[in-house]
Formats: C-alpha cells, structure tokens, sequence
C-alpha cells in the first residue's frame, strides 16, 4: 500500500472539498480563528509594551511572561477555556490562542523601543517633541522591524497552534486529522497533515516576506537570519 | 451546544478537589512518570543529535545554512501535523511522540551551541593554539566550557518546551498528563482533572527549568565569580530581555 498515494487520492476527492467539513471551509476557520487571536493579543500587547519601553520599565516582566508562557501546554489552556462558561468552540480557541501570542508580540515590542538610539529619542526631546510624540513619531517607527518579527512569531506560532483546537472540539484544519485518527484512516491523517504543514510554511514565508518589506536594508540580514550571533535562546518561543 | 451549558452550570464540578487527587494518585502517577520519561529521552537523545550538528556547522561553515534551514522547517511544521507524518509508519506508539519531540528540540538546542560556540572569543583561541592545544583538546578544554551558559540556556528552553509539548502527545495515545487533560475533557468536563493534570504539567516545566538553572549555576563556578554586580537573580536568569526575542 502506497500511503502518500493513498493520501493524495484523499486530497484529490472532490467530497472533502466540500462543505462544512471540506478543505475550504476548515482552512477559512484556521485563518479566521488565527487572526482573531492575534488581533486581540496585539490590541493588548503592543500598546502595553510601547509604554513600557519608552519608560524603560518592566522589562524583567517581559521575560517572565515569556518563559511562563513556555511553561503551560497550549492544550492545557485550550482545555481550561473550554470547560468554562465560555463553552468549547472557537470562541474558547481565539482567547487560548491569543494568550499565546502575548509574549511575541510583548517581547519584541518592548525590546524594539529599548533598541532605538538613545541619542535619537534625546534628540527629538531637544527639539521640543511630547513624550507622547517621541514614541509614537520616532521610536516606533524605528521599532517596526522588530515589532514585525514580534507578528510573524506570533502568527506563525498561532496558525501552527490553532490545530490543537480540533483535540477539544474546536474548527480548522486539525479537524481533518483529528478525525483522521478517530477513524483510523491513515491516508486521511496523512492528507490532514500535509495541509496543515503547508499552510504553517505558507504562512511563515508571506509574513517573511512582509518583515522584509518594512525592515531597512541595514538591519535585514541582523533580524531575518534566525540566529543572532552571541544571542542564546534567540527564537525562545513555545512550540505549539 | 447544551450540553456545554450545561455542564458550565451544573454544581458539585469544582475546579479542584483532594478528592480527585486521592482517588487518581495512581493514574496521575503514571502519566507523570510517562511525562518525564518522554521529556528526559527527548532532551538527551536531542542533545546526542545536536552537539554532532552543530560542531559540523561550526567547523564547516558551509553547513551552517543548510542545518539551520533544516531544523528551522522541521520546527515550523506544527506539532499535529507532525504526529499526523509520523503515526501511519511508526504506529499509535510513544517512539512517535519521542521522534517529533526530538525533531522540535534540535532546532532550539543547535542554535544555542552554535550561538554559543561562536561566542569564544578568536584571541582566546589563538592563545590556547599557540600553547599547542590540538582540536579536540580545544573543543573540550577551552570551547565548551565557553560555550556552556549558551548551551545550557537552550537545554532549559528546550526541556521546558518539550515538557509543554508532551500533551500533544496524546492524540497517538502517548501523552503523559496531556492524557489526563483530554480525559477530563471528554468526561463531561471534568474541571479537577483538567486542572490538576495541567497545574502538573506546568509545575514539572518549572522544576525542570529550576534544576537545570542550578546545574549551570553549579557547572560554571567562572561565571559566578566574573559577575560583579549580578545578584542571585542574574545567576539563576542567563537570558536577558533582548535574547529573548524571537526574530
């Protein structure tokens, strides 16, 4: 028996592109739950960690937050938000998720701010800028690069993590696996994974190439090279 | 849907109970145990693959790219879908749970010692080779213990991500407390063992991370002495803010 065949016949069959539990429908749920999610972890996040940074305080919390987070199994969380009043569904995903996609985001903004020149931020004081101005006109600005990376780890880390929402009763594409393994169809779980890996890549690479289009030429190679060197820990993120 | 109302509002399912511990101690004893074995095995076979790859990396450069890449994609690929790979050929086994895990630890622990290989300083190596120290005695004498602090930040990262990711485990049947996690789920929403085998896992993350914290601190008496300024907080965190981030 030919697996891979077996599961590009079941991806190749016009029944599973159909409807509620079809490829198109799950893959739109995957997107909408994931963006959701990031959406309101960054509503969150970014704002918090914009003043954070311009006074220069919390950053000890921002590692806290980190490792915690690294610490509690995303199904722990899934599971816990579903056993609440909230109920399971995609409702009970969206705020685990988002929880999840704290830290990048935290993280990345904060150092992005503590990052900018501090001869640039006196500079812009100098001349007469508000607080209120110095953040939101020079040092975000100059954080964007990093606050892009902070989105790119958060949203690849979603989509990739919105999959374990099929364990406990949630949408998207881990439904087609999850099933898979209720029904002990191997081509199916194969087919299931297969999606799920590419839309994760897919992912990465469009919000790649996005980080890409707002980083200057200079810090491109420092930030999208994954490692920095000198740097342990670098892409320190929770796998989902 | 109303049985999810239902079972939010029905009374006498508290989030937790002793009860629930007392008369589970054995079920939560294995999971545990299997928790640990699977995260043990991980890191350490993890290690066994990603001290060759990253020493190859750092000796040939031209490797460098290639094996990042590599476990780069291996650690995009989400965890479901991994399993998903692996279950047809492997089997509903824990050698399918170990298999992935190992896959997602290697990227975080070759980072790291390359990371922190690359951090000997080039004079520090030409003074140990104009003392006439060979390859190997220059890996094991002067790079490594450079390039521990590194190493041992990404065998705590590592081990506390492997811990977190055990639970996915649990969809091949193999997934420590994560078994429990979806037990409860699926049994009318039993709060106490959701949150007892979650307060667990998260727990056993921690003592994890905390005994590896004091091993460094152990391992690297150097660092101890060198770190005027740092107090116990220092020691314990080797990661700053800025590291932290994930580019």
């Amino acid at each position: 028996m030919n697996l891979l065949g077996d599961a590009l016949v079941w991806l190749n069959d016009p029944l599973n592109w159909q409807g509620k539990t079809g490829v198109p429908f799950l893959t739109y749920e995957h997107l909408y739950i994931s963006f959701l999610a990031v959406l309101i972890a960054a509503v969150i996040a970014v704002p918090t960690a914009l003043v954070l940074g311009h006074v220069g305080r919390g950053g000890g919390l921002t590692v806290v937050v980190s490792n915690v987070s690294r610490a509690i199994p995303t199904l722990a969380l899934l599971t816990i938000f579903a056993a609440t009043a909230i109920g399971f569904g995609n409702r009970a995903t969206i705020i685990a998720l988002a929880v999840f996609a704290v830290p990048p985001l935290l993280t990345n903004t904060y150092v992005g701010i503590r990052e900018v020149d501090r001869d640039v931020v006196e500079a812009a004081r100098g001349m007469g800028l508000s607080e209120r101005s110095v953040l939101l006109r020079v040092e975000l600005p100059l954080a964007v690069p990093l606050i892009a990376a902070g989105f790119r780890t958060a949203a690849v880390q979603v989509v990739a993590t919105a999959t374990l929402a099929a364990l406990v009763g949630g949408g998207g594409l881990g439904r087609i696996i999850t099933d898979g393994f209720g029904q002990q169809d191997r081509p199916q779980i194969l087919a299931g994974g297969i999606l799920v890996a590419l839309l994760a890549l897919l992912t990465e690479g469009a919000l790649a190439s996005v980080q890409r289009a707002v980083t200057p030429g200079r810090d491109r190679k420092r930030l999208l090279r994954g490692v920095r060197r000198g740097d342990p820990a670098e892409e320190a993120v929770p796998v989902s | 849907m109303s049985h999810v109302v239902y079972a939010a509002e029905v009374p006498g399912n508290p989030w937790f109970t002793w009860d629930y511990v007392r008369d589970n101690s054995g079920d939560l004893r294995t999971a545990l145990e299997q928790h640990v074995i699977l995260t043990v095995e991980t890191v350490a076979i993890g290690m066994l693959i990603a001290v060759p790859l990253a020493l190859l990396a750092h000796r040939y450069r031209f490797f460098t790219g290639p094996i990042l890449a590599t476990t780069g994609i291996l650690y995009t690929i989400p965890s479901l879908a991994l399993f998903a790979f692996l279950a047809p050929y492997t089997g509903l086994t824990q050698r399918t749970v170990l298999i992935g895990l190992v896959m997602y630890a290697l990227l975080i622990l070759v980072r790291n010692i390359l990371a922190g290989l690359d951090a000997v300083p080039p004079d520090v190596r030409e003074a140990a080779e104009g003392m006439g120290y060979g390859r190997a005695r220059m890996l094991w004498k002067v790079e490594m213990p450079i390039a521990l602090p590194a190493v041992m930040a990404g065998v705590r990262v590592a081990t506390v991500s492997t811990v977190a990711l055990v639970t996915v485990g649990v969809v091949v049947g193999h997934g420590g407390l994560g078994g429990l996690i979806l037990r409860g789920f699926q049994n009318n929403f039993y709060r106490a063992e959701i949150v007892t085998a979650s307060v667990l896992t998260f727990a056993l993350g921690l003592a994890f991370d905390l005994l590896l914290a004091a091993a460094t601190w152990a391992l690297t008496p150097w660092a101890r002495r060198s770190s005027s300024g740092r107090g116990l907080r220092g020691r314990l965190r080797l990661r700053g803010p800025a590291e932290a981030s994930a580019a």
